[in-house]
């Protein structure tokens, strides 16, 4: 295997009684890349996230990372590897604030998490760096607010911000830009982009104009397959592909 | 989105948020300041021993709170940790009298939680009413051992527990001297489920409680830290229950019986789960209720009693007396 991989997995299979929801999925993912995963609705996307950061046991397969397996490795011992995920609803903790928010993530870091006789106090040291993260996806002014007051856009900002916080090596979204507006879609499009510097994300999108502008490597899943893979213009020349999945989303697009 | 420009209606809001932070944390400080006149010289004019029943229920509903209202687990084998934290203390005074009232509480108070840890590394990894079920089942094992077992004096319980000296020298014999050691006991507890709320573990506890999936993605190890709040809560209950047999000279089957399990959880629930006073509230008024009522015609009422305060109760004000009352505070002096 060669060192530029830093997510693969082998024959990664997960079955749910009588359905196969991932089945056999070799991926690889190069250091420094965008990647996204792509599918029609059902294709096994968000169950191959869950196998990944173990919210789900695999049926069968590896997953090695950063050249190690990590398939028996519990959910947030992945988290502390640095391979850490986003979901697909906005995961935020919305009756805090959206500093404290990015703080119980820098405090993961600082294993000061059972500290039950110590003041809240002793956390302030952690606001200054909360901060500038939060200066990073712009929500500096809003660091006071109570966390579910925030718009749609901008709960998905703070979750990148609070991801970040954990200076991940790799990131996985959950399709960071669902059910938003052009303008926040162009806003999320520009963060992923700059905390993609120097790391490697693997991301679901289903927004293909997204994808392209994105991301350097593409591949489609399809039944819990993979169907293609390759960058934008040799996947979507496929026609397999256009098949299963264009077609679908043509479908997708009359229903809406 | 310009985000970064800011915005003045929001910087408003911030600025109205923090003021009305500012002003709940002083109104707190007030509230505590005339709490602690009021209870220092409540004993010249209420009987101390009911005072004193008070605070050690209020100590253990404000524990069980900590589980519930902080860490979203609902117990319904609290009785074990109070019944334990009763038993041992007792039989410890009785057998050694030779130490301090304190070493026997402190001995009451580890036993319970050594046991809250056993319960919950059987417990935690399950939800919901699952979580309640073997609490409960856990509880009823804990409470046939107490009756089968030759030390705690089976259906008798263990009676004529010495109150003993506080660090040798104070005679908790008087009444007065154990109110202010029971009052003593109450502050602690009550100041350290303060303390473990506001600390960095209890913001993980709150984004826990928030976003399960989110707070594991980030990792920590959620089990882990429930488990942390249910040994702590285990260990006051126990330390409540501890307090509670040197008081009354007694530890009996009630306290290990599945009606206190219950009885913890309609004090939480009356008074206010997740606030910072409504376990006390609720204690309150559970404990007056019952030993008023008890003395009066009304005797054999007093559970059907409960019973109609506690369907008004859900029915009216969801959130508690205190959950209520406050809310009606802040809708009207703004």
């Amino acid at each position: 295997m060669s060192s530029d991989i830093i997510l693969e997995t082998r024959g990664l299979t997960k079955a749910f009684r009588g359905f196969t929801a991932v089945n056999d999925v070799d991926l690889k993912v190069k250091k420094g890349h965008i990647h996204a995963l792509i599918g029609p609705n059902g294709a096994g996307k968000t169950t191959f996230f869950n196998l990944l950061t173990h919210f789900l046991p695999p049926t069968r397969g590896e997953i090695l990372f950063q050249g190690k397996a990590i398939t028996g490795t519990r959910a947030n011992q992945i988290a502390k590897l640095g391979l850490v995920r986003s979901f697909q609803i906005s995961a935020v903790f919305g009756q805090m604030t959206v500093l404290e928010n990015v703080r119980v993530a820098l405090q993961s870091k600082q294993g000061n998490s059972f500290h039950f006789w110590k003041s809240e106090r002793s956390l302030n040291s952690l606001n200054e760096r909360a901060m500038e993260l939060l200066e990073k996806v712009g929500l500096g002014s809003f660091a006071d607010t109570v966390t579910h007051e925030l718009s749609y856009g901008r709960k998905r900002a703070l979750e990148l911000a609070t991801t970040m916080a954990l200076d991940p090596v790799m990131l996985l979204l959950d399709e960071p830009t669902q059910g938003m507006g052009q303008e926040d879609v162009d806003m999320v499009v520009d963060l992923v982009r700059r905390v993609a510097v120097g790391r490697t994300v693997l991301m679901v999108e289903h927004n293909l104009s997204v994808v392209s502008r994105l991301c350097d490597a593409i591949t489609v899943l399809a039944r819990g397959s993979i169907l293609a893979e390759g960058d934008y213009a040799t996947v979507s020349a496929n026609s397999a592909v256009r098949e299963a999945y264009l077609g679908t989303a043509v479908t997708d697009e009359v229903a809406l | 989105m310009s985000d970064t420009i800011k915005n003045p209606e929001q910087q408003q809001r911030v600025r109205v948020e923090r003021e009305r932070r500012i002003a709940a944390s002083r109104r707190n400080k007030i509230f505590f300041a005339v709490f602690i006149v009021i209870a220092l010289v409540a004993p010249f004019g209420i009987y101390p021993v009911f005072l004193m029943k008070l605070l050690c229920f209020a100590l253990f509903a404000c524990a069980f709170n900590l589980l519930l209202g902080y860490a979203g687990l609902l117990s319904f084998g609290h009785a074990a940790f109070l019944a334990t934290g009763g038993y041992i203390t007792g039989f410890v005074l009785t057998e050694y009298s030779g130490l301090g009232t304190e070493l026997g509480i402190l001995a009451g108070t580890a036993a319970s939680a050594a046991l809250g840890l056993g319960f919950g590394l059987l417990a935690i990894r399950r939800q919901g009413i699952y979580f309640a079920m073997i609490t409960l089942a856990l509880a009823q094992l804990v409470f046939f051992m107490f009756m089968q077992s030759s030390f705690t004096g089976g259906e008798n319980g263990l009676q004529g527990v010495p109150r003993g000296q506080l660090f040798g020298f104070i005679d908790l014999q008087d009444n007065l001297n154990m109110y202010y050691f029971v009052l003593a006991i109450f502050l602690f507890g009550f100041l350290l489920i303060q303390r473990t709320i506001h600390s960095p573990y209890g913001q993980v506890l709150k984004a826990i409680r928030e976003n399960e999936p989110r707070a594991i993605s980030l990792g920590y190890n959620v089990d882990a830290h429930k488990l942390l709040a249910f040994v702590l809560s285990a260990a006051l209950t126990g330390l409540a229950g501890a307090t509670k047999t040197v008081v009354f000279q007694l530890a009996s089957l009630t306290d290990a019986h599945w009606h206190m399990s219950g009885e913890v959880i309609l004090m939480t629930l009356l008074g206010g789960v997740g606030t910072v006073l409504g376990p006390f509230v609720g204690a309150s008024i559970v404990v007056t209720l019952q030993t008023y009522l008890s003395n009066s015609p009304l005797g054999e009422w007093v559970h059907v009693i409960l019973g109609v305060i506690f369907v008004l109760c859900v029915l009216m004000f969801r959130a508690g007396i205190v959950g209520w009352f406050s809310k009606l505070i802040q809708r009207n002096f703004k």
